[in-house]
């Protein structure tokens, strides 16, 4: 494998595994956090469709459960949190320890996010695969940092009286409510972000299950753009 | 659950909704290897029946380990300045106000059972009598919301030492006087808890009615439905004794 340069590794196995195991865990999450979150609204005037939800319909859960899905959807997200607790922490742990952060993200520039910010909205933004360019590297960092600020205000939500001083650096457990929703929309931005790009470029995805580039993929330019 | 609604079967009070619980119930503790077969479809993992709940279910038990491995037993829960504690605390309860139970406290009665060297049913007199203590701290919902309060009382802790209570007993379980028989339990670690304690009074004058008088459980260190009111009796065992919301699936241990 080592001696095929075209065929060369971009994912290693742990990125892959980490990357679909917190795909999986955001995504219960996420469903399963708004039907929490409809049981006492921090905002009233902010509601999400139920068929968005995971928690089942009001039939089932009235039946079922005497509610109107919280305990369907606190099962599922006390359950699916140890798929983003576990992967954040094998990530970050693995990130550091390997040398990836360093790798992939520093240094970003200013003039560099400016570079590739105008390139993008001219439509002449190059994708290397194997390479991060400014954007990229400011994207994926916010996506990792809204997942370790969910963590840290998800353990206070959970936990006020146990983790009480983490509490404070949030406006206690009430500020953590807000933490938690702010967290979850940031989470969504990237999201939309992040598959609205996957499928302008959709030879990235191939890499991100086998780990490998295609051959003759190595650049590939957004479909508009002037080669 | 099931000897709850079995005892109220018996007893004539059981709803429709009861006895769809009851089969369920039944069904699942005698085929549950069936239902495993059958009832894996996508309709039941939005519902959370069959093998997709057993499953949450048992995460749900380790997550209880987790929490009992968390929690430290001499560490407080926050308290606040008396500026903050509102006069009216919110009503919250599966039955409507006008439903709540009218109790006398003349004739009211705390009965300690289980695992105790002396089961003399208690008088409120008897409970003012002992060392009181009172915090300002938070009461958290399951639902999301919360809230501070005032609550004074004498410690869970003193009252299981008085009745001679295996304090090496894994559960102590609280039995309510109300329209729905209501229960809960607890570990012996957030029973012996300094704030854990058995409530009389809200804002220095005694609970009222629809916060559970004479007497309910406040226990800083958990969720509210863990927190009973018009409480009768206390049993402390190695049994595991469930609760009215965990048994619908709700986390046992939630612990704050």
């Amino acid at each position: 494998m080592q001696d095929d340069k075209q065929n060369r590794l971009l994912h290693s196995l742990i990125v892959r595994i980490t990357h679909w195991t917190w795909a999986l865990g955001v995504l219960l999450l996420i469903g399963s956090g708004l039907r929490i979150y409809e049981s006492d609204p921090v905002f009233e005037s902010v509601a999400f469709p139920v068929w968005i939800t995971l928690g089942g319909s009001y039939e089932d859960t009235n039946r079922l459960h005497n509610d109107f899905g919280l305990a369907a959807a606190l099962l599922w997200h006390f359950a699916a949190m140890w798929l983003l607790f576990a992967s954040l922490i094998v990530f970050v742990a693995w990130g550091f320890w390997s040398g990836h952060f360093r790798r992939k993200y520093v240094p970003v520039t200013a003039a560099e996010v400016i570079g590739n910010a105008t390139d993008f909205f001219k439509g002449k933004l190059a994708h290397d695969l194997g390479t991060r360019n400014a954007i990229q590297k400011l994207l994926y960092a916010f996506a990792l940092l809204m997942m370790v600020l969910m963590l840290l205000s998800g353990l206070v939500l959970w936990k006020p009286v146990q983790f009480h001083e983490l509490s404070l650096l949030m406006g206690q457990y009430e500020g953590a409510r807000y933490v938690h929703f702010f967290g979850m929309v940031g989470i969504v931005l990237f999201l939309v972000v992040h598959i609205a790009l996957t499928l302008l470029v959709p030879k990235v995805l191939l890499p991100m299950i086998t780990g490998r580039a295609p051959p003759s993929t190595a650049s590939h330019r957004m479909p508009g753009a002037t080669p | 659950m099931t000897n709850d609604i079995e005892r109220r079967l018996h007893e004539g009070g059981l709803a429709k909704g009861d006895v769809v619980n009851l089969q369920r119930r039944l069904f699942l503790r005698h085929g549950l290897s069936f239902a495993a077969l059958t009832m894996l479809t996508g309709c039941d993992v939005v519902t959370n029946t069959g093998p997709v709940d057993a499953f949450l279910r048992a995460i749900g038990r380790f997550n209880d380990g987790v929490q009992a491995a968390l929690f430290n037993p001499r560490k407080l829960a926050p308290t606040y300045p008396d500026s903050m504690v509102p006069a009216e605390f919110r009503f919250n309860a599966q039955y409507g106000i006008d439903r709540i139970p009218n109790i006398n406290p003349a004739t009211w009665r705390l009965q300690p059972s289980g695992l105790v060297g002396d089961k003399r049913a208690w008088t409120l007199e008897q409970l003012q009598s002992l060392p009181q203590r009172q915090d300002v701290t938070r009461h958290v919902c399951v639902e999301g919301w919360s809230m501070i309060g005032k609550w004074g009382g004498v410690p869970l802790r003193t009252f299981l030492e008085k009745t001679g209570a295996d304090l090496t007993a894994r559960y102590v379980s609280f039995h309510c006087d109300d329209p729905i028989s209501y229960t809960t339990s607890i570990d012996m670690a957030s029973a012996l808890h300094p704030q854990t304690i058995l409530c009389l009074t809200y804002a220095g004058k005694p609970i009222t009615a629809p916060f559970g008088a004479p007497m309910r459980v406040k226990i800083p260190t958990k969720l509210g439905f863990k927190q009973p009111k018009f409480v009768t009796e206390i049993r402390v065992t190695n049994q595991y004794p469930a609760g009215y919301w965990e048994n619908y699936g709700y986390n046992w241990f939630a612990g704050l």
